[in-house]
C-alpha cells in the first residue's frame, strides 16, 4: 500500500501509510488503543473508504466499488475480534456459503473442503451446530476455517484473540501458527507478544496513524528505536 | 338467528375475507420486502424514496386509498382490472390492502434489520458476496426471523382492516354484516356473530406466530 490516507471526520486516522508485504510474510501490527490498527486491516480489504493513496494485491489495485470489489475481497481473508458467524446458519453452511456463493463449487464438493477445514482447526464435530452453541474460541477457530475455505492469498485477523476467555486463547493462536508456518500471508492486529515471537517475520509499531517503526520482533522488542514504542512496550510489558 | 344467518351467505362473506386476506398479505409481503430493501440501501435516492413511501402511506386513512382506487383510478381513469364490476372492486381491494400493509411490513422487516449486528453484514462483504447477496443470505433471513412478532401483528391488522373492502363494495364479512344490519331486526346477535367469526380467524394466527417468533428466533 502507497500514500495512504484517511480521516474520519476532522481526525486523520491514516497517515501516509507506506507498506508492503511478501507472498508467504507474516506482520504483527501492534500500537496503543486507537492509533488505527483496525482502520488500517480494514482499508485493505475496503470495509473502510480511504480518500488518498493505492493498494495493490498481488499486482491487482483495489478496485472502488460493485462486483470486482467483492472478487477481491474474496482472496482476501478477514477474522474479525467478534467473529461474526452468520447466526442463522450452521457451521458447516457458514464456511461453505462464500464457496458455494462466490466460488461456485458444487455444494458436496464445497462441504467435503470445510469438513477438512474443520478438522484442521479441531471442530469437526461441532458441524451440524448454531455458533451460538459454540464457545467463544471454538467460533474463532470457525470464522478462521471460513475464510481458508475460499483460499484467500492474505489473511487479516484484528484481534483475533481479544474477546476469548484466557483458557481459550492457546487453542486459536495454535491455529494462527499453524497458518504462517504453512506459508499463508498473513497480517496481524495483536498484542500476543508471544505468538508475534514465535511467527511474525516483522513487527509494525503503529502511533497516531503513522508507522513508526517496522522491524523483526527480536529487534523491536529489545532494542526498539522511537520513544513512542518504548513508551509503549514499557506499558504492556509490566502488565 | 340461527333463520337469518341461514338466509344470507355467512360462510361466503367470511371465505371472501380470506381470500382477500391471503392475496392482500402476499401483496404486502412482496411490497414491504422491496421497501426494506430500498431503506437500507446504500443509495440515499433510493432509501429517500423508501422513506417517502412508508410515511405518505402509513399517513393515509385506509378508506381514503380503498375509495380512490375505485373512484379515481378504476371509474375516472379507466383502469379497470376486470371487466366485471365486482371482481374490479375486489382485485382493487387487494391492491390497496397490500400498498398499504407494505408500509407495516417495511417498518417491520427494518426494525428485524436494526437487531443484526453490524458484523453480520461486514463478514458477508469480507466473503465477497455482493450486496445482493449479502442481502438475501445473511441480511433478510435474519431480519424476517427478527421480525416475526411484529409481521404477525401486522397480519392481524390486515385481516381486520379486510373490511374496509366493503365501503367499495366488496361483499366480504362486514359488507355482509352491514346489510343484515339494515335488513332484519335483532342486530345485536348478528354482530356477536361476526366479531366471533373474526376471533376464530385471528387468534389462531397470534398464537402461530408467537411460538414462531420464538422457534424461529436467531440465537446470538
Ligand atoms: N467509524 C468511525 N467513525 C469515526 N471515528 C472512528 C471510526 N472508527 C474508528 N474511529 C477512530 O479512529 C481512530 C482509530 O481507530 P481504530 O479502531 O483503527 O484503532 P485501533 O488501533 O484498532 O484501536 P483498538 O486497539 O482500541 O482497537 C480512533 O481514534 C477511533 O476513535
Ligand atoms: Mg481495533
Amino acid at each position: 500500500m502507497q500514500n495512504v490516507n484517511k480521516h474520519f471526520g476532522d481526525l486523520h486516522v491514516l497517515k501516509n501509510i507506506n507498506l508492503s508485504i511478501d507472498k508467504g510474510e507474516v506482520v504483527v501490527l501492534i500500537g496503543p488503543s486507537g492509533s488505527g490498527k483496525s482502520t488500517l486491516c480494514r482499508t485493505i480489504n475496503r470495509l473502510e473508504t480511504f480518500e488518498t493513496g493505492t493498494i495493490t494485491i498481488d499486482g491487482r489495485t483495489l478496485p472502488d466499488e460493485g462486483k470486482e470489489l467483492a472478487n477481491l475481497r474474496a482472496d482476501v481473508g478477514m477474522v474479525f475480534q467478534s467473529f461474526n458467524l452468520f447466526a442463522h446458519k450452521t457451521i458447516l453452511e457458514n464456511i461453505t456459503l462464500g464457496p458455494i456463493k462466490v466460488r461456485k463449487t458444487p455444494k458436496a464438493e464445497a462441504e467435503k473442503k470445510a469438513m477438512e477445514l474443520l478438522k484442521r482447526v479441531g471442530v469437526e464435530a461441532q458441524a451440524q451446530k448454531y455458533p451460538a452453541q459454540l464457545s467463544g474460541g471454538q467460533q474463532q477457530r470457525v470464522a478462521i476455517a471460513r475464510s481458508l475455505a475460499m483460499n484467500p492469498k492474505v489473511m487479516l485477523f484484528d484481534e483475533p484473540t481479544s474477546a476469548l476467555d484466557p483458557e481459550m486463547v492457546n487453542e486459536v493462536l495454535d491455529v494462527m501458527v499453524g497458518l504462517a508456518k504453512d506459508g499463508m500471508t498473513m497480517i496481524v492486529v495483536t498484542h500476543e507478544m508471544g505468538f508475534a515471537r514465535k511467527a511474525a517475520d516483522r513487527v509494525v509499531f503503529l502511533s497516531d496513524g503513522e508507522i513508526v517503526e517496522s522491524n523483526t520482533p527480536n529487534e523491536f522488542f529489545s532494542n526498539p528505536t522511537s520513544t513512542r514504542a518504548k513508551d509503549f512496550l514499557s506499558k504492556i510489558l509490566t502488565h | 338467528m340461527g333463520e337469518i344467518l341461514a338466509r344470507y351467505d355467512f360462510v361466503g362473506a367470511f371465505w371472501l375475507t380470506i381470500q382477500l386476506s391471503f392475496w392482500s398479505a402476499l401483496g404486502a409481503l412482496m411490497i414491504g420486502t422491496v421497501l426494506a430493501v430500498l431503506r437500507v440501501s446504500p443509495v440515499p435516492v433510493l432509501r429517500l424514496l423508501g422513506t417517502a413511501y412508508v410515511n405518505l402511506i402509513r399517513n393515509t386513512p385506509l378508506t381514503l386509498l380503498m375509495v380512490s382506487s375505485i373512484l379515481g383510478l378504476s371509474l375516472i381513469l379507466g383502469l379497470r382490472l376486470s371487466n366485471d364490476v365486482k371482481t374490479d372492486a375486489f382485485l382493487w381491494a387487494i391492491v390497496m390492502l397490500s400498498v398499504y400493509h407494505a408500509a407495516f411490513v417495511c417498518e417491520a422487516l427494518r426494525s428485524g434489520v436494526n437487531t443484526i449486528p453490524a458484523g453480520q453484514a461486514e463478514a458477508a462483504r469480507a466473503i465477497g458476496l455482493t450486496f445482493n447477496q449479502s442481502l438475501t443470505e445473511v441480511l433478510l433471513p435474519q431480519a424476517f426471523r427478527g421480525s416475526i412478532a411484529p409481521l404477525g401483528s401486522t397480519l392481524i391488522a390486515l385481516i381486520k382492516n379486510s373490511t374496509v373492502a366493503s365501503v367499495i363494495g366488496v361483499s366480504e364479512a362486514a359488507g355482509l354484516m352491514a346489510t343484515i344490519v339494515e335488513n332484519e331486526t335483532g342486530g345485536v346477535p348478528v354482530f356477536f356473530v361476526f366479531a366471533l367469526g373474526f376471533v376464530v380467524l385471528t387468534l389462531p394466527l397470534g398464537v402461530l406466530f408467537t411460538s414462531l417468533s420464538r422457534r424461529l428466533a436467531v440465537k446470538r
